[in-house]
C-alpha cells in the first residue's frame, strides 16, 4: 500500500485513538501528579434530627480561593506512587530492615494493598493463562474431529462461557460454591467436613477464583484456534501418518508448530485481560481473599470521599504493568517481523 | 395476594388523585439517591407532581454518582437523597445549595427537627431516621430458657447456649461482609467501649487505642458463632440466613426489620419467633454499640432557582404528612414526619434515639476513615494479624488517604 492511501485509511482510526485513548491517557497522567489543595477547616454548629454538635466542616470560600488560584491542585509529583497505597517505598524499607528471613520479608509485604494485589494478580495471570491455551486447544482438537453434523451444537456450547456476562457468570458459581449451595455442599460432604467452607479460606477462593478464569475465557482460545485447525494443510498431515506418526505426534510436530502465531496472539490478549482481573473479585465477594489493581481503583473511586489521585495513580501503574508483561513477547514478534525484511 | 394488590392500587390511586390537585410545579425535577422501600415511596411522592418532568434514578450505587451528576453547571441531578454520611461528600465539593429561603416560602409542614442546619444554613431535609438494632428468635430464646440480650456479652452467652445445646450451628448473624458493612460493625462497638475516630478536633486518626483493640477482638469473638462465610454477607446476605432460620441473635439496620419476615418461603417458626429489640451494649458501657442516622433530601447549587423551587416543592410532595395514612408505608421507615405514629417494627430505631447512641460522625474525614477500616479489618478477622497491626494498618491506610485529600500535612 501506498504511504498515502494509508495514510488517508488510517486518518479516521488514528483520530479516534487519540482521542478517546491517548487523551484520557494523559489526563490521568496528569491526575496522578497533583493532589487536592489542603483542606480548610473551620468549626461550627451542626443540627441534626437527633442533637446539635459543633461539628468540623470544610471552609468552602477558602477553599474556592485555592482552587482558584491553582485548578489542578497541589503538584505532588511521584508522591502518590511511593505512598503507602501504592509502591509503599518507605514501609517496604523498614519491612526489609526489620525482616530476618526473606519469608518473612514476603509475609509483611504481603500486608501493603499494592504488594497484596501483585501477588494475586501475578498468580491469576501466570496459571489462568497457560491452562486456558491449553484448555482451548484441547476443545478445538476435540471439536475438530467431530462429525460435522455434530460441531455447530458443540461449538455453540462450548462458547456459552464467554457469551454469559462475567459478574453473572461469577455470581451464579458464587451461589453454587456457598456453603449452602450445591457445590459447597457437595465438597463437604466429600470432605466429611461440614465446616468447611470455599468462601472462609484464601487457598481455596484463589483456586475458585482461577477456576473461574479459565472457564471464562477457555472458549476465546478456542474459536481462535479453531479457526487455525480450519487452515491447517492436509498434505503434511498425511505426510506425517505416512511416517507413521501417532497422533500426539502428529499434534506435537505439525499442529502446533502451524498455529504457533495464534497461540502468541492469545497469550497477548490474555495476559493483558487477566492482569487487569476485576469481575470475578467483585462477583465472588472475595476482597477479603483476593484483590487486584483494578479492585483497587474502584475500590478508591467507590468510598464516600473519593481519591481520584490516587487512582489515577493505580491506573498508571496498571498500564506500566501490562506493557512489563507483554514487552517479551512484543519484542519476539520485532524480532520474527525485522526477520522476516 | 389478590387483596393485597387491591389495597395497594387503591392506595395509589387515591394518593395519587389527592396530590394531581395539590402540586404543581414549573421546571424539570430530577432525583438521585439509594433504593429502600421508603426512599421509593418518597421518589413517587415526589414524580406525582404535574407541570414539569419529574424523573428519578434510585440505586444502591447512588453515592459514586450523586457527586459526578451534581458537579456539572447545569447540574444533571437537581436534588440528591442522602444519609448523615453521604452528605458530607457532597458539601466537601459544594454542589448542595442552603434551603433557608425556600423553607421559609414552601417548609410549612416541616418539623424542626427535620432540618440539618449547619451554621445556620438548612443543607437537608431529612425524613426518616435509622440505626442497628438486635432482631432475634423468641422461640430459640424461650428454649433455652434467657431473657432476650441486651449486651453483646449476654449475646456471646446465648450463643454458647443454643450451640451446645445443638439447636443452631451458627446462631449469631450481621452484615459483616468485607469492606463497608465490616467497618460499619467496627464503628458501632468503637463508640460502643466509648472510643472515638479521631483525636480531638482534628483530621488525627485514634482507633488504634484500646477502645479499638477491645472492639475488635469482641467482633472476632462473635464471629466465632457466625457462618464461617461471613466476611461475604452484606445485610442481604445475612438477612436471608435469618429468614431460612440459620440465625436466632442478628444485629440489623431498622430499616430492614420491618420487612424481615414478608419475603416467600420463610418457615412458619421464623415468623412467628421474629422480634426486635433495641441496640446492645459492650464491654459494661452505657452507650449502645450503635450509631443514629437519618435520611435527607438535598438540592444542587448548581442549578437556576426555578428548578431549585420546583425540586423542593416536588421534595416536600414526596414526604407531605398524608403519605403515613397508607399502612404499609407507615410500616416502611421510622419517619420523622408530622403525625408519624410508631408501628411495632420501629422500636429497635425508637430505642436507639432513647438511648442516646451516637450519631453517625458527619466529619469531613470520616469517609476515609470508613474506607480504610473497610480495607485493613479483613486480615484480622480471618486471624491472621493481631488486633493492633490491623488497627496500626488501618491508621496508615488512612493517613496516605488523608495526606492526598489534603487533610493531613
Amino acid at each position: 500500500m501506498k504511504h498515502r492511501t494509508f495514510f488517508w485509511f488510517f486518518l479516521p482510526t488514528g483520530l479516534a485513538m487519540l482521542l478517546f485513548i491517548a487523551a484520557p491517557i494523559v489526563s490521568v497522567v496528569i491526575q496522578s501528579l497533583f493532589t487536592p489543595h489542603e483542606a480548610v477547616f473551620r468549626t461550627v454548629e451542626s443540627c441534626t434530627p437527633f442533637t446539635c454538635v459543633q461539628e468540623t466542616i470544610i471552609d468552602q470560600e477558602a477553599t474556592r480561593a485555592l482552587r482558584e488560584e491553582a485548578p489542578l491542585g497541589r503538584f505532588a509529583g511521584l508522591d502518590i506512587y511511593f505512598d503507602r497505597g501504592h509502591l509503599a517505598v518507605n514501609e517496604v524499607a523498614l519491612i526489609w530492615r526489620a525482616s530476618n528471613t526473606w519469608a518473612e520479608f514476603f509475609n509483611r509485604l504481603g500486608n501493603l494493598p499494592f504488594y497484596r494485589a501483585m501477588a494475586f494478580t501475578l498468580t491469576y495471570t501466570f496459571t489462568v493463562t497457560p491452562l486456558l491455551i491449553v484448555l482451548g486447544l484441547m476443545i478445538a482438537l476435540a471439536v475438530n474431529s467431530l462429525h460435522r453434523h455434530l460441531k455447530g451444537l458443540v461449538i455453540f456450547f462450548s462458547l456459552l462461557p464467554m457469551i454469559v456476562t462475567p459478574l453473572i457468570g461469577s455470581l451464579i458459581l458464587f451461589w453454587m460454591i456457598d456453603s449452602r449451595g450445591i457445590i459447597g455442599s457437595a465438597i463437604q460432604w466429600m470432605a466429611n467436613d461440614p465446616g468447611l467452607s470455599l468462601k472462609a479460606s484464601t487457598g481455596l477462593t484463589w483456586i475458585m477464583l482461577i477456576v473461574y478464569g479459565v472457564w471464562h475465557s477457555a472458549p476465546f482460545a478456542f474459536v481462535v484456534f479453531y479457526a487455525g485447525l480450519q487452515t491447517l494443510p492436509k498434505d503434511q498431515l498425511e505426510a506425517a501418518q505416512i511416517d507413521g506418526a501417532t497422533r500426539w505426534q502428529q499434534v506435537r510436530y505439525v499442529v502446533i508448530p502451524h498455529i504457533m502465531p495464534l497461540v502468541t496472539f492469545v497469550a497477548l490478549i490474555q495476559l493483558m485481560d487477566n492482569f487487569r482481573v476485576f469481575e470475578p473479585i467483585v462477583g465472588f465477594n472475595a476482597e477479603a481473599h483476593a484483590t487486584s489493581l483494578s479492585w483497587i481503583i474502584f475500590n478508591d473511586l467507590g468510598g464516600e470521599t473519593r481519591q481520584l489521585s490516587a487512582a489515577a495513580a493505580t491506573s498508571v501503574m496498571t498500564i506500566i504493568g501490562v506493557a512489563i508483561l507483554l514487552s517479551p513477547v512484543l519484542v519476539r514478534t520485532w524480532r520474527d517481523f525485522k526477520g522476516k525484511h | 395476594m389478590f387483596l393485597r394488590t387491591i389495597t395497594t392500587a387503591s392506595a395509589i390511586a387515591l394518593l395519587t388523585a389527592a396530590a394531581a390537585s395539590a402540586c404543581e410545579i414549573g421546571a424539570r425535577v430530577s432525583i438521585v439517591g439509594n433504593e429502600f422501600p421508603a426512599i421509593q415511596t418518597v421518589g413517587a411522592g415526589a414524580q406525582e407532581c404535574s407541570g414539569a418532568d419529574v424523573t428519578t434514578n434510585l440505586t444502591a450505587d447512588h453515592q459514586q454518582i450523586n457527586l459526578p451528576g451534581m458537579q456539572g453547571n447545569p447540574a444533571e441531578y437537581t436534588s440528591a437523597i442522602v444519609a448523615n454520611s453521604s452528605i458530607v461528600a457532597l458539601m466537601n465539593e459544594d454542589v448542595i445549595r442552603p434551603l433557608n429561603d425556600l423553607v421559609e416560602q414552601h417548609g410549612q409542614s416541616l418539623q424542626r427537627n427535620q432540618l440539618i442546619t449547619i451554621d445556620g444554613n438548612v443543607m437537608a431535609v431529612a425524613f426518616m431516621a435509622n440505626a442497628q438494632h438486635l432482631v432475634y428468635r423468641q422461640d430459640v430464646l424461650d428454649q433455652i430458657g434467657v431473657e432476650p440480650p441486651t449486651t453483646y456479652e449476654e449475646i456471646l452467652e446465648a450463643a454458647r447456649m443454643i450451640r451446645e445445646q445443638g439447636i443452631m450451628e451458627n446462631p449469631i448473624g450481621g452484615p459483616y461482609k468485607a469492606g463497608w458493612n465490616l467497618a460499619q460493625e467496627f464503628n458501632n462497638m468503637l463508640l460502643g467501649y466509648g472510643g472515638t475516630h479521631f483525636k480531638d478536633g482534628g483530621a488525627e486518626p485514634n482507633v488504634n487505642s484500646p477502645e479499638g483493640i477491645r472492639a475488635l477482638e469482641m467482633m472476632k469473638a462473635l464471629s466465632e458463632y457466625m457462618n464461617p462465610d461471613f466476611l461475604t454477607h452484606d445485610s442481604n446476605a445475612a438477612n436471608a440466613e435469618f429468614r431460612a432460620g440459620n440465625v436466632a441473635l442478628m444485629h440489623m439496620w431498622g430499616s430492614r426489620a420491618a420487612t424481615m419476615t414478608d419475603a416467600e418461603g420463610v418457615p412458619q417458626e421464623v415468623i412467628d419467633g421474629f422480634a426486635i429489640a433495641g441496640p446492645l451494649t459492650v464491654g459494661g458501657g452505657s452507650t449502645p454499640a450503635s450509631t443514629l442516622w437519618w435520611d435527607g433530601w438535598t438540592v444542587a447549587r448548581n442549578i437556576s432557582d426555578a428548578e431549585a423551587e420546583a425540586t423542593f416543592i416536588a421534595m416536600m410532595n414526596g414526604i407531605r404528612p398524608d403519605i403515613l395514612q397508607d399502612g404499609d408505608v407507615a410500616r416502611q421507615a421510622v419517619w420523622l414526619i408530622e403525625g408519624y405514629q410508631p408501628t411495632d417494627a420501629a422500636v429497635g430505631v425508637f430505642a436507639a434515639a432513647n438511648a442516646n447512641t451516637v450519631p453517625y460522625p458527619m466529619l469531613p474525614y470520616m469517609g476515609l476513615m470508613h474506607t480504610a477500616l473497610g480495607s485493613e479489618l479483613s486480615d484480622f478477622m480471618q486471624g491472621r494479624e493481631s488486633a493492633e497491626q490491623a488497627l496500626a494498618d488501618v491508621e496508615a491506610a488512612y493517613r496516605a488517604a488523608a495526606r492526598e485529600k489534603g487533610f493531613l500535612q
